[in-house]
């Protein structure tokens, strides 16, 4: 512990070295680094995180010890495609990389479109829109905070910024690529920040990927905020390696009548933690939480979901569902809050897990707050096995038992898939999907060099002809 | 084609299957007829591969193959169909998927070549016309928010698909009503040949007005009692099952 905060001091002054040159919020790193040291990173006795404690993680005695670093400058500019080039053909999104900590540009740090739409780094938004970013940015109370909102607002290096002005419908999509590729063990802390205007529209794709990565640790924020009537499609696919530590933090803040829809796809990490906080502030808001999970090995997935309906006549519905086999670990744990005054308040939740193997653990923890007196509220949660019944049934048909779990199992994950609104993120979720569950999708999937090894189906099952 | 030699069954220690025998040989259609609770559905499960049931005595061979060598899919794709009384519903699986899968393992495991999508789809087009399906089942689970009838109809159309050579249809006819009875009777029908065998397990004689079977076996408490020709049928509905009681509780008396 006490090595691992001496790391982090000694982080934080590089950081506050540079800060002058590249990110001019001083008083953020300070007020951050001040919080951390009183916070400290979270433990296994607070609530939120007594289901897998991350100060374990992080404090993991290397042999011979080796500190977290921060990369203080952006890699040395080279063509993105070179390190990494998204699997999916003509997923026709309009994409923006990040890579060790830093956001990737030519000469552009920041894109201004014909519609007013501006992409870009975070740093060079705050130099060049500073009104624009401080009425939004660290918006997220970070006394009330855990420990790690502290440490990002202390070290983070770079984001992207979205900004969406009023009444305009972005076609198309905008992926986000977060890459680390580095052999070094690197701790990464970006801050991004979505802003989309009024009566406007989003859909935003945000890709988690690993190329080389040695024992990475990212904590991430991303604030999100929907002006009157806006609507924002929100896609977190993550697809790391086992030695990685992930933690999204993700804060939501929805005006009135707007839309939000999150789906938030884990196939492979080593500890992933997707904290979800939801601020049903106006009336008419609409929020849905999506989520899905494939664990497998010893792999963990935290899916913390928080939505606060303060007002009345908001709507807000979780569906999340995962599978685990091997020794993997999940949790999910949704916390739905009504204040006192948010009647006709409709908030339901759902969550549903299958166990393939008796070594796998998984909780789930629903948490309904409810101060009104007329709302709709209900909860669902379930952990289960693959329908034996229904696995008798199919293998009567001369199916064999390794098809017929890969039928029930695709059924079962096909669900959050097909709520997928891009079509060819759909199709390629599905097949990221059946190639998960029969252990053909490796981490390795992702970057050019296709080292998995493939263990071909024996029949291929035509994912096309499923029910939607 | 299937020879049951004294087959002895049971459940959780509490026998049900008493010393079955019964032989179908390939082209027949076979009966087999008794009251609730006598065994006709373990009989089908157990040939069906259902794990909870543990034999305890006697042998079952297919083709000369000892049954309980094969697995519950290997069972399928040697040619054995059970069509259930109670059909699952798996919500999420259509029924095209499901039926390629099975079709192309089968296929497969026969040495042929697996069907291709269009293929497939137009060999469902036509199988469906047999039971009178009309819905798109590419859009539907399978079984799922079915009726009792559709249910039924959906098994006789896997039936269709797989075109077993021996298929044992457990209480198909319950739940159905007169018109549906006739469609899936009808079904069953157009898939005899020469070359299959169907066993047709059903408690009223109703049913065998439309599937004739050419023997009538009697199942009461674990053993086939009785056997005769499509008339006994016909005897039993008349007399009703009290008959076969008495006699066999006669007989029991008897050997003693």
């Amino acid at each position: 512990m006490e090595r691992f905060n001496q790391t982090i001091e000694k982080l934080y002054r590089e950081m506050i070295q540079i800060g002058s040159l590249q990110i001019p919020c001083r008083e953020l790193r300070d007020q951050g680094m001040a919080l951390f040291r009183e916070k400290g990173i979270p433990h296994g006795k607070m609530e939120k995180w007594r289901h897998k404690a991350i100060d374990t993680l992080l404090l993991k005695p290397d042999q011979p010890f080796k500190p977290y670093l921060i990369q203080t400058e952006p890699s040395p500019y080279q063509p993105i495609d070179q390190v990494f080039k998204c699997e999916i053909k003509n997923i026709g999104t309009i994409s923006y990389h990040l890579l060790n900590g830093w956001y990737v540009h030519q000469n552009k740090p920041l894109d201004v479109w014909e519609n007013g739409v501006i992409v870009g780094s975070i740093n060079a938004a705050y130099q060049q829109f500073p009104e624009l970013v401080k009425k939004y940015f660290n918006q997220l109370n970070p006394e009330k905070q855990d420990g790690l909102i502290a440490l990002n607002q202390a070290l983070f290096t770079d984001g992207v910024f979205i900004y969406v002005p009023d009444n305009v419908v972005v076609e198309t999509p905008i992926q986000i690529v977060s890459l680390v590729d580095t052999l070094q063990k690197l701790m990464i802390q970006h801050h991004h920040l979505v802003i989309v205007g009024k009566n406007s529209q989003l859909s935003l794709v945000h890709c988690n990927d690993s190329v080389h990565e040695e024992n990475s640790f990212i904590n991430n924020i991303l604030e999100i905020n929907l002006e009157a009537n806006a609507q924002l499609h929100y896609y977190k696919m993550e697809n790391k390696d086992a030695q990685s530590i992930l933690v999204n933090n993700t804060f939501v803040n929805q005006a009135a009548d707007s839309r939000f829809t999150s789906n938030m796809i884990t196939f492979n990490c080593g500890y992933v933690r997707n904290s979800l906080e939801v601020h049903l502030n106006e009336e008419g808001a609409d929020a849905n939480l999506y989520g899905l999970y494939l664990v497998d090995r010893k792999q963990y997935i935290d899916n913390q979901v928080n939505v606060i309906h303060h007002v009345p006549h908001c709507t807000s519905n979780q569906i999340y569902k995962g599978i685990a086999d091997d020794e993997a670990g999940a949790n999910f744990s949704g916390h739905i809050y009504v204040a006192k005054d948010a009647q006709q308040t409709a908030a339901y939740q759902i969550n549903r897990n299958i166990a393939l193997t008796d070594e796998a653990k998984i909780t789930t923890r629903p948490f309904l707050e409810i101060y009104a007196d007329d709302v709709k509220c209900s909860h669902g949660a379930t952990i289960g096995q693959l329908d034996e019944n229904a696995m008798f049934y199919l293998r009567t048909r001369g199916i064999c038992l390794r098809n017929a779990r890969m039928l029930l199992m695709f059924a079962f994950a096909n669900e959050i898939a097909n709520l997928v609104l891009i079509e060819k993120l759909r199709e390629r979720l599905n097949d990221m999907i059946k190639r998960r569950l029969s252990g053909e999708l490796t981490i390795c999937d992702q970057c050019m060099m296709n080292c998995a090894d493939k263990e071909n189906l024996i029949y291929d099952i035509d994912t096309t002809r499923l029910r939607s | 084609m299937l020879k049951i030699q004294n087959l002895h069954v049971s459940i959780h220690g509490k026998e049900i299957l008493k010393g079955i025998n019964l032989e179908v040989k390939r082209g027949e259609v076979h009966a087999i007829m008794g009251p609730n609770g006598t065994g006709k559905s373990t009989l089908a499960s157990v040939i069906a591969g259902k794990e909870i049931f543990d034999v305890t005595e006697g042998t079952i061979t297919y083709k000369d193959k000892n049954i309980f060598d094969l697995s519950i899919e290997d069972r399928a794709r040697e040619g054995i169909f059970i069509g259930f009384q109670y059909p699952v519903e798996i919500p999420g699986v259509s029924i095209t998927n499901f039926m390629r899968t099975a079709l192309n393992e089968i296929r497969t495991y026969r040495g042929l070549e697996p069907l291709g999508a269009a293929q497939f789809l137009r060999l469902m087009e036509e199988k469906k016309k047999i039971v009178e399906l009309h819905s798109k089942l590419s859009e539907r689970s399978v079984n799922e928010g079915f009726s009792g009838g559709e249910k039924k109809k959906n098994e006789i159309f896997q039936m269709a698909v797989l075109e077993p050579e021996l298929a044992i249809l457990d209480e198909t006819d319950s739940g159905l009503d007169i018109d549906a009875l006739r469609v899936v009777a009808n079904g069953v029908n157009q898939l005899r040949s020469p070359e299959n065998s169907t066993v047709v397990i059903t408690h009223y004689q109703r049913l065998l007005d439309y599937i004739v079977p050419d023997v009538v076996h009697i199942l009461f408490d674990g053993k086939i009692v009785k056997s005769g020709p499509k008339e006994l049928a016909m005897e039993l509905e008349e007399k009703g099952y009290d008959w076969i009681k008495s006699e066999y509780e006669q007989s029991k008396l008897i050997g003693k």
